[in-house]
């Protein structure tokens, strides 16, 4: 018999118990392969259970992120968690309900159709019948896999998802709890810091030992291995003063800086690539319609994590466990046996809350200092955090990309055929994709892994994420170069691909409207066949009162952005309202998103205000630049060098959900960042009279376009 | 090793400390395990390690323990319990004013100060007061109508 297919990540874990148990009368055990990163997921999911077992939210503990007890659902990314892990999730929860029933039918000798569940007591055409989920649990084989035949409750049956539930993780933050991984204290534990490799291959030169341990103020001690050395001691105080010593203490061979040139995306055009094409061949010949080309740049985009990165780590007795805030502890357990040639088996990883990540940042990477650092010092656990600059300097950077559009006009003044050209570095460096980590690279024997492939089509693409556009366009193409020799090391941030892909092609068509003479949502709905898209459009236009014959110029703008992330997840258009003097003032953004079936209205407007705001900050102010002079690299270091949005630069937002009882969730976390980017280049461009096509929106490309002007 | 003797969330707390170039936030983390001001810098950029110095605003994680003898430090524990919320604490509650949260000891402690000077805040005033806070998730807008509210409700007027 060939397995059922299952929703989600219940295919990977079938096993019943992976997600539900019953360890205490009246009390519920929910485990979910996702873990929390500030966006409410736990809380989502206690939602989603306490809908399908018919418990109330409060019996419910959800343990998240391990690799003893929880689902491998591989990473928390991707706008993922709700369209494949609550679905997963909720249908665990009907099958072990409808498992509870049939055995409740049976002991009281009636059709399980005439049984209930109100807050796990069983009931009978409303009546007690005496039995419950803990009192029945014993008899229950919860290690059975899912069929995926218990019956989902209908969407209008549900009392706790579609309903707003405070999260479960906010309190302790807000009442200044041990909330976070930073905050934990294990007995003997020590702290530590490592003076980091400049580069991969960068060897050792001179240790001045006895300057680091004057600077140190306190007692410390040194762990080397290869070119890994590190500082540690039981104090923290002592121990960030000799690795903030130790940066002009430890001379360095090998060294190579990213350069300044290196910086802008242009720099990838000249650079060796793996080429691919996705689509039908590019016609040679235009037959008799006109062509439309434009160029888009976007520099490298750091994770900015407001805390940096730290990890715990203990050996002991041949076993290792770790504790980490990063977002795969199963792919991190993998790279960790492969760095310290041990067995998955002898390895735990736990997540633990950190800082909001957006993506790949240091988190794996310092997770593996502390496991290093570890096995030379079996019995001790180690707590490595790292420094403000060593984050900035050293987490994996969102990919600089040039992205080329050819379109061929017909006369009709729409786009019958469409061409995005790509250049980018990857956008998977995760342990999993097949990077090292970055301790790895330093420890002695170290062999580079293979370059890592690309996010694969069929889970959206990385580099050519939302290259496509969704408009009625008969034919399509993505060209993509995929540059693998990188300045620093690139890897996920929220969005991947779409930020830059979507700000190039609804530039284009803002311009393709303009060419027409139409409006730009005018223009959109003339090529918008897909009623779910139309309806998202439709909306922000009407919150906003878009006005089609708004005067522009004279520094006052408004701009129009949509997309559907990944063309499958929800869908969002954007209105941003802003304007321009030497810098761009924000003043309102409206939105109107399509997530389909939705947990927590309150918790999806959280995530989208963020995505908001994160985006407005890539787009006006953020760039990694190689011409800073960090202590350990033309890198910022600091958030001097690396400004991102203030509380006084923040527009007005106005959300409006649409279509939330649907049946099917569509990933909502990554949707605004390639709309607002677009609504924002084209509200800049309305406002100035002439077009940006190179991100960040920066003062000195504004005065530079107004100059040309 | 030096004695310090200062008081912390009006308690009277005495720390030996061998090391005298620890930062309040280490003694305030490691010695006192006080873990809800938060280390985000060690630059005095961020805001995350915000407490109050004799009712003023100060970041913390650069800030010379010697300097602290006799004073009076409020940290995030200082503000109320979820018995007992301090009123910012149950607006952002009530506001679910966060993402992460990681910032979000430190803003409460500059919006406390805010409120202290000036009990009726504008939201631009609001914004410009915690433009000495980072929040990298975007929760700006949540965190200002947390405090708009919880001002009101100060003022007795919510």
């Amino acid at each position: 018999m060939n397995a059922p297919v299952l929703p989600g990540t219940l295919n990977d874990n079938p096993v019943l118990e992976r997600w539900v148990s019953f360890p205490a009368p009246g009390k519920v055990t929910v485990n979910t392969g996702r873990v929390e990163l500030g966006q409410g997921v736990l809380t989502a999911m206690a939602q989603v259970a306490a809908d399908e077992l018919d418990v109330a939210p409060a019996r419910i503990t959800v343990h998240s992120g391990d690799t003893v007890r929880a689902p491998n659902e591989g990473y928390t990314a991707g706008s993922q968690s709700i369209q494949t892990g609550a679905v997963a999730l909720r249908q665990a929860c009907a099958d072990v309900r409808a498992l509870f029933l049939d055995q409740a039918a049976a002991i009281i000798g009636c059709a399980p159709s005439e049984l209930s569940i109100r807050d796990g007591s069983i009931l009978r055409n409303g009546a007690s019948t005496g039995q419950d989920y803990w009192i029945l649990a014993g008899a229950i084989d919860l290690s059975a896999n899912a069929t995926g035949t218990g019956p989902r409750k209908a969407v209008s049956d549900f009392t706790s998802i579609g309903h707003d539930t405070p999260r479960l993780d906010l309190p302790a933050k807000i009442f200044g709890d041990a909330a976070f991984i930073h905050d934990m204290k294990i007995d003997g534990m020590v702290h530590a810091r490592v003076v980091r490799q400049p580069n991969r291959g960068g060897n050792i030169g001179n240790i001045d030992k006895a300057g680091i341990k004057r600077a140190a103020k306190g007692p410390i001690d040194f762990v080397q291995t290869g070119n890994f050395f590190a500082i540690v001691g039981k104090d923290e105080t002592a121990v960030d003063l000799a690795g903030a010593a130790a940066l002009d203490r430890v001379t360095w061979q090998n060294v190579e800086r990213p350069s300044p040139q290196q910086q802008e995306a242009t720099w990838l055009l000249q650079r060796p690539s793996v080429d691919r094409v996705i689509g039908p061949p590019e016609p040679s010949d235009p037959q008799g319609r006109e062509r439309f080309e434009r160029t888009f740049t976007r520099g490298f985009v750091a994770h900015a994590s407001i805390s940096p990165s730290c990890g715990l780590a203990l050996y002991k007795d041949g076993q290792l466990t770790v504790w980490t805030h990063c977002q795969g502890v199963f792919p991190l357990r993998a790279a960790l046996a492969r760095t310290l040639k041990l067995e998955p088996s002898q390895i735990v990883v736990n997540h633990v809350q950190g800082s909001g990540c957006y993506g790949h940042n240091g988190a794996d990477d310092a997770a593996a200092d502390a496991a290093i650092i570890a096995l030379q010092m079996p019995g001790t656990p180690v707590r490595v955090r790292w420094r403000r600059e060593e984050e900035f300097v050293h987490e994996p950077k969102s990919p600089s990309m040039v992205v080329k559009v050819r379109a061929l006009i017909g006369a009709d003044g729409k786009p019958a055929d469409w061409t995005a050209e790509i250049w980018s570095g990857n956008h998977n460096g995760r342990p999993g994709g097949g990077n090292s980590l970055l301790g790895e690279e330093a420890l002695p024997g170290y062999v580079a892994l293979p370059p890592a492939n690309e996010v694969p089509e069929a889970a959206g693409g990385g580099a050519t994420r939302n290259a496509e556009p969704l408009y009625d366009i008969a034919h399509k193409r993505i060209v993509h170069h995929m540059i693998t020799e990188q300045p620093v090391r690139v890897s996920a941030l929220r969005g991947l691909g779409a930020t830059a892909n979507v700000f190039a092609l609804e530039t284009c068509i803002d311009e393709l409207a303009e060419r027409a003479g139409q409006d730009p949502v005018a223009y959109r709905l003339s090529i918008t066949s897909d009623p779910r898209a139309r309806a998202v459009i439709e909306k922000a236009a009407a919150m906003a009162n878009w006005n089609p014959k708004a005067p522009g110029g004279e520094g006052h703008g408004r701009g129009f952005g949509f997309a559907r992330y990944k063309n499958k997840a929800a869908y969002c258009a954007v209105v941003v309202d802003l304007d321009v003097e030497e810098d761009v003032r924000l003043n309102h953004v409206w939105c109107a998103t399509d997530g389909g079936l939705i947990v927590s209205p309150d918790g999806a407007l959280n995530q989208l205000e963020g995505g908001i705001i994160q985006a407005a900050s890539w787009v006006l102010k953020e760039q990694v630049r190689f011409e800073h002079d960090a202590p350990t690299g033309p890198s910022p270091y600091d958030w001097e060098t690396y400004p991102v949005l203030k509380f006084s630069e923040v527009p007005e937002i106005d959300i409006v959900l649409l279509n939330t009882k649907d049946e099917v969730p569509l990933g909502i976390g990554e949707v605004a960042g390639g709309p607002v980017a677009a609504a924002i280049g084209n509200a800049v461009s309305h406002a100035l009279g002439a077009r940006i096509r190179d991100l960040p929106l920066t003062r000195e490309r504004i005065a530079a376009t107004l100059l040309a002007g | 090793m030096a004695q310090y003797d200062f008081l912390v969330n009006g308690k009277a707390v005495s720390v030996a400390l061998d090391n005298e170039a620890t930062p309040l936030l280490n003694v305030l983390r490691n010695e006192l395990g006080l873990m809800g001001t938060r280390f985000g810098c060690g630059l005095e950029q961020c805001g995350c390690c915000m407490v109050l110095v004799d009712g003023a605003p100060v970041k913390s994680c650069n800030r010379e323990i010697s300097t602290l003898n006799g004073k009076t430090v409020t940290t995030v524990e200082g503000l109320g319990t979820p018995a007992h919320p301090h009123p910012l604490q149950q607006a952002f509650i009530d506001e679910q004013a966060g993402q992460c949260g990681y910032c979000l000891a430190g803003i409460l402690i500059s919006a406390k100060a805010l409120l202290e000077q000036n009990p009726s805040p504008t939201r631009k005033e609001i914004a410009l007061a915690l433009d000495g806070n980072i929040c990298r998730c975007g929760s700006h807008n949540r965190i200002m109508r947390a405090v708009e509210n919880a001002a009101a409700v100060m003022r007795g007027v919510k």
